[in-house]
Formats: structure tokens, sequence, C-alpha cells
């Protein structure tokens, strides 16, 4: 046996203590619905894990009614500071169980375990706490003009990085003062379901979090529900889209958190070897399941031959399977259906005329799974470059001068991320300055922290998560009445 | 395989890597090209190899493994000839308790530490050129690097000139290395294997690092070496990280394989497994062999070796049941 044919090392299943089905947390207890159940499964064997519900317009309406009342008779009129204890004792309650957390997350998403234990997991608890320090000091927020929540909160997450991006939605509207109303994503309901339990556990007060399963017809009731003040939507540009429609000429506030193309560029002065790391992370973190994820590598041309030789040599030490294992690098794509949109748009890749190449890895028999690929000779034009895949598949691209970077990198309907890769702190600067996206990091990539705002220009949404900003979305804006501040 | 010492003699290889006449003015042209390493990247991939989870067969391979690479080291003032003859019994029967255990792969000595050849096939690594600190005249150095080839030294374990590198007299520092590696040739024509400490803890940056390993093997070193074990902080692993990548680079570039010795501060099983990690991902397995990487290390071998009996008998020995020396 090869020494890199690392022995099999699995993080052990047995801490999870699932129900056989699951209901829909409403008013602060697990209630049954007249929906249909149906199985959330496992994408890296197709077993079914749990069974949970497909929430109806009924259910949809009890839940925002009762995040109504919660809303007007608790939480509105409840002290920031003692919201924030709430939020805390999640928080805390997030990190004491964060092991079975990180289990189920994998179990049910297909991600590998070392990314829920050592990325999901801790950044959703530091969500929480982050926020929980924001309750009593909104006014500051506010540039002291009084904070004023919205009320009852509709939030639909989506699949890549459920429990995180629950927290990343539940955190600061609770700070804010409001009350939700969450659907997750229909694969991906299992962690949403044991936060249902650590809200229990929290004693959070009845009907200030509800979370409702279903699939995209729930979603859409929750959303169009006339007794909701605010929608929080994270996923693809498309329902994004018709989300925005569907509250054309209402009051409800609206942020959309979509897709991205995002551009990862790499001068030639860059730190090559820790660029490689970039962009292996850039693409290849969560199966390339990354909104703001690197897709397009745009290289500049006199390093392309060497930074392309690095990154395949890399890529071939990456290990695909079993997402349970401590040693698993890539896991499994989330569902059949997302497969099958990967591998549609990376054949029209090789059919519009680009190279492909995939890792020589081992692809297990049962599963959802697509080894990680790279396209060289790519054009702007084709689709690979220009649709967000979603996936494993990296677009190399290739430029000569900072202007071309620059255009080439802002050539898409996205803005949500890119990544500048060069020693050279003056380029650095005028390049990242001129890239329109939402984040830009520099000579990194995919770093995440509660403080610092994330969102998109265009297509990729309006609305920042983190940070003030962040905390902002979930407040009213607030009315100057006159006078110097 | 090619041996870095049968290429081509350093000077004119190295002139050929430069593409141009070898001067203090190219030699610097050329290393000021090499790509810059960026800190929080390197310190990033470094801590992803200590997140890698060894067990059963692995972990048995890998112990062994790591006890085979191992330089059973002693560099004390108070170095007897007893003292080493211990060092060199222990270095030969490594677990006391089980004969089955491998032994190390050298000793690692003072030069005046004259160790009997043994036909145990263990080698002989003595440091030399006024290590640790290598403050001394060029003919000093040269002179204590052939008075242990003459004794008898399989390996020679040089210092760099801290204080030259540092004050960007590259050329001086290249010059010593190929000098010294001079006078590790043998009258039969063979040489002793050449490690070439870098005192990593002296450079400071990773980017010092990136520049004085592809200097030394640019310069004809067998092997690059981290430390004297007598600089705090010795062997890390994000130093581990760039000059395993300078080796590597090395032989994608040219073919040659050039080993890698990290030393100092490696005294836990658990952390030798993960140098082991790096290694195989960075470089390559074909790294995984004694003739390509060393452990410089003393305590680390015994722990090495209850780990190997913790896997052997089930149970955790202790202290008692491995030999002090």
């Amino acid at each position: 046996m090869s020494f890199l044919d690392y022995s099999p090392a699995p993080e052990s299943t047995s801490i999870l203590k699932l129900q056989k089905q699951y209901g829909l947390f409403i008013d602060g207890k697990f209630q049954g619905s007249r929906g249909k159940s149906f199985a959330t499964i496992s994408p890296a064997t197709e077993k079914t894990i749990t069974k949970v519900v497909e929430a109806t317009s009924a259910d949809v309406d009890k839940a925002v009614k009762a995040a109504r009342v919660a809303y007007d008779k608790v939480w509105s009129r409840m002290p920031g500071s003692e919201r924030a204890k709430y939020l805390f004792r999640i928080a805390r309650i997030i990190q004491e169980r964060s092991r079975e957390l990180a289990v189920a997350e994998t179990l049910d998403n297909g991600k590998p375990i070392k990314e829920t234990r050592d990325f999901d997991i801790p950044t959703a608890a530091a969500w929480f706490f982050y926020y929980a320090g924001w309750a009593d000091k909104l006014e500051f927020a506010t540039g002291g003009a009084t904070p004023q929540s919205h009320g009852v909160i509709g939030q639909v997450i989506p699949w890549n990085f459920p429990l995180m991006m629950l927290a990343w939605k539940v955190a600061p509207a609770l700070a804010a003062g409001n009350t939700v109303v969450l659907k997750p994503a229909e694969t991906t309901p299992l962690t949403a379901l044991l936060f249902a339990e650590i809200c229990q556990e929290a004693d959070l007060p009845s009907g200030v979090v509800n979370i409702i399963t279903g699939a995209g017809k729930t979603g859409q009731a929750l959303v169009e529900h006339r007794g909701i003040d605010k929608v929080a939507f994270t996923g693809s540009t498309r329902v994004g889209r018709q989300i925005a429609k569907s509250l054309a000429g209402r009051s409800t506030a609206l942020t959309l958190e979509l897709g991205g193309k995002g551009a990862n560029i790499v001068f030639d002065d860059a730190p090559i070897d820790e660029a490689i790391e970039g962009i292996v992370s850039g693409i290849f973190f969560n199966q390339g399941h990354v909104c703001c994820a690197g897709s397009r590598l745009l290289v500049q041309e006199n390093v392309h031959d060497e930074v392309l030789s690095k990154l395949t040599r890399r890529i071939e030490t990456l290990r695909l399977g079993d997402p349970l294992d401590k040693n698993t690098d890539i896991g499994a794509i989330n569902s059949k259906r997302q497969l099958d949109t990967i591998t549609e748009i990376a054949n029209s890749g090789e059919v519009e005329g680009a190279s492909r190449w995939s890792s020589s890895c081992d692809i297990p028999s049962k599963g959802f799974w697509f080894p990680p690929t790279v396209f060289t000779g790519v054009q702007a034009s084709h689709r690979i470059a220009q649709e967000e895949i979603f996936g494993p598949v990296l677009s190399v691209l290739t430029f000569r001068t900072p202007a071309e970077a620059i255009e080439k990198a802002n050539n898409t309907p996205y803005g949500l991320s890119a990544g500048v890769w060069t020693e050279k702190a003056s380029r650095m600067l005028s390049v990242v300055d001129k890239l329109q996206a939402g984040v830009v990091w520099a000579n990194t990539f995919n770093k995440f922290d509660p403080t610092s705002p994330f969102g998109g220009y265009q297509e990729s949404g309006y609305g920042r998560e983190g940070g003030v900003a962040g905390l902002l979305a979930y407040l009213k804006t607030p009315i100057r009445t006159g006078g110097r501040k | 395989m090619v041996s870095a010492s049968q290429a081509l003699a350093p000077a004119s290889r190295a002139s050929s890597v430069l593409g141009t006449d070898l001067s203090e003015q190219s030699l610097r042209r050329y290393l000021n090209g090499l790509p810059r390493v960026d800190v929080i990247g390197a310190n990033a991939r470094a801590g992803h190899f200590q997140t890698r989870s060894l067990k059963t067969e692995t972990k048995r391979q890998g112990l062994d493994l790591a006890i085979r690479m191992v330089d059973l080291t002693t560099l004390e003032g108070a170095d007897t000839p007893g003292k080493v003859r211990s060092l060199v019994s222990h270095a030969i029967h490594t677990d006391p308790l089980d004969h089955s255990a491998p032994s190390v792969a050298a000793v690692c000595v003072y030069g005046d530490m004259h160790v009997s050849k043994d036909p145990s096939g263990i080698s002989v690594a003595a440091v030399a050129t006024a290590f640790p600190s290598g403050r001394a005249s060029m003919k000093v150095k040269l002179l204590d690097t052939e008075d242990a080839v003459a004794a008898g030294a399989d390996e020679i374990d040089m210092v760099i000139d801290r204080g030259a590198f540092l004050s960007g007299r590259l050329g001086e520092v290249f010059d010593q290395i190929v000098r010294v590696k001079e006078a590790c040739k043998r009258p039969d024509g063979s040489y002793a294997h050449l490690k070439v400490i870098l005192e990593t803890g002296e450079l400071a940056t990773l980017d010092n690092v990136r520049v004085a390993s592809q200097l030394a093997i640019l310069a004809g070193a067998d092997f690059i070496k981290t430390s004297t074990g007598k600089v705090q902080p010795a062997a890390t692993l994000p130093v581990s990280v760039v000059m395993l990548e300078a080796v590597r680079d090395w032989y994608l570039a040219t073919g040659e394989f050039v080993g890698y010795k990290p030393a100092g501060g490696i005294r836990a099983a658990k952390d030798a497994l993960r140098y082991l990690v790096a290694v195989a991902e960075i470089a390559g397995e074909q790294w995984l062999d004694p003739h390509l990487f060393r452990f410089g290390a003393s305590s680390l071998l015994n722990d090495l070796v209850m780990q190997r009996q913790k896997m052997t008998t089930g149970h955790y020995s202790g202290p008692d049941y491995v030999s002090v020396d």
C-alpha cells in the first residue's frame, strides 16, 4: 500500500440521534402537516437519512402568524441586551453540538467532514456570537437614529452551506429585533431542523424562529405571503428574479444574494505556490458549490504553462470520496439534478472548443460525483466562461496586461467576488479598485468573517450580509428628521 | 534517479541553469527572480497537513518510515566516546523489546567523535564547518570537513554563512558550499553526502528560506537542512513547505533529486507523521526514502518507538520500555 493511500479515517455517525420523520417547527414546537413527506438522502450513498414534510400554504400561513405574534408580543419589546443573551446561548450550543452538526451537514450535503468541522459549523457559531454583540448596540449602527426592525422576515436559503447560510440570515435578523420564518433547501433540511432543537434548548421564545421544510412551492408561498415584511433570499439568479418580480409594487423589503462567476487573477509576479492553493480552494472548496467561487482563472500569459502544470499536479493530490472520511478533500455533488447541470455545461465546453482535463481520481460507484476539472483554451464567449456552473469546474483564460485582466474580469453579468494575486502592492491596489465585485480577495480566496460585509453587484444581487451592513439590512432605513448629527 | 553529486560540477551546472556566466550579479538576478512566498498562504498550507488523520495501516507504515529516516543526533559539548557508542547501539536496536523494529538512517555527531564502522548499514554524519555558528575562516571550515571525511564520515552536515547571506554576499555563500563539497571528496573519488544547513531561524523570512534553499541546491547540496538545533525556531512546518517546494521545483526543472532534512524541535511521533504527509503531498512519495528525507532529532526516536509498540501490542508502554540513549 502506498503511503498516500491513507487508511480510512471515517468520522463516526453514532453521535447523531435523528428522528425517522420530522415535522415543521412552528411556534416553538415540531408540528404535523398535511403536506406530503419526502426523504432527504445522502448524496454520497443515495441512502435515505430521514424524512421531512413539504409545508403547504396553510402551514406557511401558520408559521407567519406565529412569527407575527412573537414579534408583536415578545421579541420587538424585549431589550436588546436580553435578545443578546439568547443569541449568545445559541452560539454556545452550536459550539457544544458542533461535532453532531458537522456530521449531520456532511451526511445531508455531501461535503467533506473537514470542511463542516473546520469551516461551516465554526463560521455559523461565529455569526451568532458576532450579531449577539450587536443586539444592544443598534443605535451605533444607525448613527444615532432610533433603530426600527422590519417585523417578520421570510428567509429562503440554499443547499451549499445549509447551517452557515441559516446563521447568516437568522443571527442578524434576530439581533435587529425581527422574527423569522426560514425555509432550508429541499435537499439539505437536516441542520435547520437540528437548529430548531437548539432554539428549544436555548429557551428561545416560541415563534421567534420558525422553520418550514419544502421545495420551490413552499418557498414561493413564503415569499409571497402578505404577512411578510422582508424577504431575504440566497440562491440562483433565476429564482431571485422571480422573487423580485413577485414583490414588485409591494412595500416588502428584499435582499438577494445570487450567483457569481468570480475571476481569480494571477499576475506573473504572484506568489505562485500560494496562488495555486488559492486557485484550488477558489474552485474546489465545497465541490465548487460556492456562489463566490473563483470559477474563472485569469492567468497572465507568460506564466500560463507554469501555473497550469503546477495546478494539475496539485489537483491530482486532492482526495475525492467518502465525505465522512477525515482525509477527504472533495466530497459528493449535492444532488443528481446538480450533477446533471454540471455535466451538461462541462460538455458544452468541449463542444465549443476548450480542452478538458480532469483529475484521474477514482469515482465511487454510488452517489453523485464529478472529478475536479480544468478547461484551458477557454474564450470569453464560451458558455463555461459565462455561466455559473456551481461545480468543480475551472475555466482558464489568459491576459497580457493589467488593463486586459480587469476588462475580462468585469466582463460578466455577475459581480460577487474576485481574487488578485501579485506581490506588488501598487498593482494590487490599482487592480482591486477597478474590479466590480462585492468582495475582492488579495493573495487569498474564499475567506469569510462575520465582521466583513458580503454581497454582489448586478445579477449577483443586492444587499449585504455580514458586518454592520448586514445588520442594517434587517433594520428599516432611518429617516433623518433634519438637524445636524 | 540522478543523484546530485553525479551531475555536472556545481559551478558549470549552475551557469547552465542560469543560462549565463556565473557571477555575483547573475546569481542575484536569478535568485531574485524566484517566486516570492506569501506567508499567510504558506502557513495555511502547513495547517492543512496538521489535519490529516493517519490511522491503522498508514500509521504503522508511517512510524516505521519515520524511524528509518531518523538521523539520531547528539551534539553536546559533553559528548564522550562512551555516550556516542551507546547512541550507535540505540540507533541500530531502536526497540529493545522488538528486534524487528527498523534501525535509523544515521547517527549525527561532532567530527571528533570517531565512530567505529559497524556492519549494520547505518551511516555516520558529522557536523562540520565550525558548526553551529559557521563563524570561522574558510581554511578552518575546509579542514574541519576534510578531517571528518578522513575519519570516515559518510555524510557531512555543514552550515551556511548566514552573515554573508543576510548581507547579500550570495556568491560567497555559493562558493563556500562548492568548496566544502570539494572537501567532501575521498581519495577514491567518491564524495561524502553533503547536507547544507540554512539555519532558517536566523534567515527569518520565508523569502530568504526559498532563496537560500535554491542557492544551496545550485551549489551542489545533496540535502538541504533547516537548522542546527541550536537556534530557535528550528524546523517548522511552514519552513518545510517552502523547502519542499524548492526540492520539488528543482526536480521538475532538472530531473535531479535533492533531499530534505528538518532538524530540531520535532519530538513527537504525531509531528513526525505530519512531516511525512507534507513530504508526500508536496514533493511526492519518492521522497519517503532515507536517501531523500531525514529527521534530525534526538528524543523523537523514543516516541516513535513507543507509538510503534502501541500499534503492535495494543497498549501504551512508557518511557521505561525504551532506552534512554
